[in-house]
């Protein structure tokens, strides 16, 4: 079982991940899982109606708006990221947070690096699979390295601009 | 101009000890090269053919002269005593050690200055119209929102793993300084109907390997909601723009298959559903930034010296200077001074660790403590009385800084080619210095009149060949240099992109071509036309048959 890093918008924790990621190809597994978007459309409702917790799998080249209606039934949105170098994870995470309001889970999977994370949490994302064994400990450090930042994102941080105008 | 606030500081200083930590990552091999390459890049650092480069930002091109000694001080210290000025408006340091570069950073950031986002897939330094806040033409001064567009793109978190590099110019002049038609955004600010500020948004120009000019997707956006719809524009790029090829990773790509009407749509779809109000800037972060660049300390002064008509009476090569190199500022009594860094025989854009000193003073002294870096690759004193531009004659000739020859033929655009990048295909620099050489006599330059040349070392254009009056792109013929020339390309408000002439020519034929080339224009010329004009009118036939009359 990867790691999981939650953060809670102060701190990161390592924590036991409840989830099992079902590919295409398995058989649902028993409790909670994320599937892929195909995946929840043909099988969404029936897995929902289980009793148990889901999540869906957005890759890199699909859009969050295909799940957009059933974001209050999903407990995990998990943005893959295949390269480190693709970042269209990031939008996609400020659009859940921003435009939909969404409050579950946003989980960032697949090539997840300590040196990204600060701009992944800034995007709204409140998980991690580091795929670099980065730990919480990492993660703390790299997310409150900069004590400013230039804009408004998902994260809430007052913007430089703001702190100007408060002092 | 505007000055870093303890904000700005502690976000430079932050970002130093980012840096260091992230080398000492390197270094104790918890991340692979390939994993740190990306964040060297973020730092502007690159592995080229025989020893790193650092490229440092300056944005919108305004140095101080406490910057300026500040960059002689690392060029002495960390590198062979000289820097090169890029058509980005940048400086790029050819001989920097990997264990130095920290300490380099910490230089810079004593005086307001970093190498942030000089390269990588991320929105690089903003650079505008280099006349901006000395021009009577311009509409706003530019640097109020290419400022605040450096703080909004500096780590922008959604923005900083782009499909490729996102580049974005201002001016707020009709005459365009700034060669906003050939960039990822352009921006060109004036006024709608109704006398407001507005933008107009070109999308999708480019030099490169695939030429575009920008389209308009906005003739007139309000000035206030910048940030929000460039914001849209970037996530439309983000989200959509091609990743499995870098060749078709910019935005232009994006633009020209869509096409920009249908581009504008999706822009305006997620502009219209995002929260503007969250990413636009208040007024009272704009008037702060305003309010840097509110000008001061100019004197009230008649519009004519008296003493700079005299010396220019009294002293032919002064009065060819002000000729070429002084240009009309807004200001009465007032000129903008062009400091050339194109001396013929020496590499276009270099400029030595005594150069930077002397105009710092220069700068300090008669130029209100600013200087502006062209995009051509040459220095501008933007503020200096008319009464003291003999004397700032003087003092940059002595420092090998004042050839009258801005905008000639010697003015040449050159990259650093095969001298130092490992991407290029061919030498630009010795071409530039064969070509410079053949005239170097002022008279002969002047006679001959405006000329943009602008050299490549390869496809990716950094030289601007595309839009050079003769543009010159350095290729590989079965590993020999071969350059084949374009004409007719122009990055100014009347831009276009240059033809081909005709088969590559070898690299000892270039400097006869373009006196083939020159011959044509000064036979077929009529009043007063430019290279470009005579070109615009005759078309390519007598230039290509002069210039391959050998080969029939």
């Amino acid at each position: 079982m990867p790691t999981l890093i939650r953060w809670n918008g102060q701190s990161a924790q390592t924590v036991e991940d409840p989830f099992t990621h079902a590919a295409d190809e398995m058989p649902t597994p028993r409790g909670d899982v994320i599937v892929s978007m195909q995946r929840f459309h043909a099988e969404g409702r029936r897995l929902l109606d289980e009793g148990r917790k889901v999540g869906v799998r957005v890759e890199a080249n699909e859009a969050v708006e295909d799940i957009a209606a059933d974001l209050p039934r999903i407990a995990v949105v998990a943005l893959a990221v295949p390269k480190f170098r693709q970042g269209q994870a990031y939008s996609s995470a400020r659009i859940l947070r921003e435009r939909y309001k969404y409050a579950g889970e946003v989980r960032m999977v697949g090539e997840v690096l300590l040196e990204q994370v600060r701009y992944m949490l800034r995007c709204g994302v409140d998980a991690l699979e580091p795929a670099d064994g980065a730990t919480a400990e990492q993660v703390n450090h790299v997310a409150n390295r900069f004590r400013h930042v230039y804009q408004r994102a998902a994260d809430g941080r007052a913007p430089a601009f703001v702190e100007r105008q408060a002092s | 101009m505007y000055r870093y606030d303890t904000i700005d500081r502690e976000m430079l200083a932050d970002r130093v000890a980012e840096f260091r930590e992230q080398c000492q990552r390197r270094i104790d091999g918890e991340i692979t090269e390939d994993q740190f390459k990306p964040i060297r890049l973020a730092n502007g650092l690159y592995l080229q053919l025989h020893a790193y480069m650092l490229r440092i930002a300056i944005p919108y091109g305004a140095l101080t002269g406490e910057q300026l000694r500040k960059l002689a001080f690392i060029v002495r210290t960390y590198d062979k005593g000289y820097g090169h000025f890029t058509t980005r408006t940048n400086i790029q340091l050819h001989w920097i050690k990997l264990k130095d570069a920290g300490d380099i950073l910490a230089h810079l950031a004593e005086v307001g200055m970093h190498s942030i986002q000089t390269s990588g897939n991320d929105i690089r330094n903003i650079t505008a119209d280099p006349h901006a806040g000395a021009t009577a033409d311009e509409v706003d001064d530019p640097r109020i929102w290419a400022e605040a567009l450096r703080q909004w793109s500096t780590f922008h978190p959604e923005f900083s793993y782009l499909p490729r590099k996102f580049k974005i110019a201002l001016t707020a002049s009709p005459a365009d300084r700034a060669a906003t038609k050939v960039y990822d955004i352009g921006l060109r600010l004036h006024r709608d109907d109704a006398g407001e500020l507005s933008f107009e948004v070109l999308v999708g120009g480019g030099l490169g390997r695939t030429p575009y000019l920008g389209s308009t997707i906005r003739k007139h956006l309000p000035v206030r909601h910048l940030l929000s719809y460039l914001q849209a524009i970037l996530r439309v790029y983000n989200r959509h723009g091609r990743r499995d090829n870098p060749w078709k990773a910019r935005i232009k790509v994006l633009v020209a298959s869509l096409g920009a009407e249908a581009f504008a749509r999706e822009v305006d779809a997620e502009w219209e559903s995002s929260d503007q109000a969250a990413v636009d800037l208040p007024d009272t972060e704009l008037a702060r930034i305003r309010a840097a660049f509110t000008p001061r300390n100019f004197a009230t002064l008649p519009a004519t010296s008296v003493s700079f008509e005299a010396a220019k009476k009294a002293d032919p090569a002064f009065a060819r200077f002000a000729r070429h190199n002084v240009k009309a500022h807004k200001v009465p009594g007032y000129a903008i001074v062009d400091v050339s860094l194109k001396q013929p025989g020496e590499t276009p854009g270099d400029c030595s660790a005594e150069q930077m000193d002397a105009v710092a003073d220069i700068g300090e002294r008669w130029s209100q403590d600013e200087v502006r870096v062209h995009y051509d690759q040459n220095l501008i004193l933007p503020h200096v009385k008319l009464d003291d531009v003999h004397t700032v004659w003087k003092a940059l000739d002595a420092a090998g800084l004042a050839t009258p020859n801005m905008g000639l033929i010697t003015d040449i655009i050159a990259c650093p080619g095969l001298d130092y990048c490992a991407l290029a295909n061919a030498r630009a620099i010795p071409i530039a210095q064969a070509i410079a050489k053949r005239f170097a006599d002022p008279v002969k330059a002047e006679a001959i009149g405006e000329l943009g040349i602008k050299i490549s070392g390869c496809i990716n254009a950094c030289g601007h060949h595309h839009v050079g009056s003769i543009g010159i792109l350095g290729v590989d013929k079965k590993g020999e240099e071969f350059y084949q020339v374009s004409l007719g390309g122009s990055p100014e408000a009347d831009a276009s992109l240059g033809q081909i002439l005709g088969p590559a020519l070898p690299a000892d034929k270039v400097a006869d071509a373009v006196e083939h080339l020159v011959d044509v224009y000064m036979r077929q010329r009529q009043d007063g036309e430019r290279f470009l004009d005579t070109f615009r009118r005759t078309g390519m036939a007598p230039f290509k048959e002069a210039v391959y009359a050998d080969a029939h």
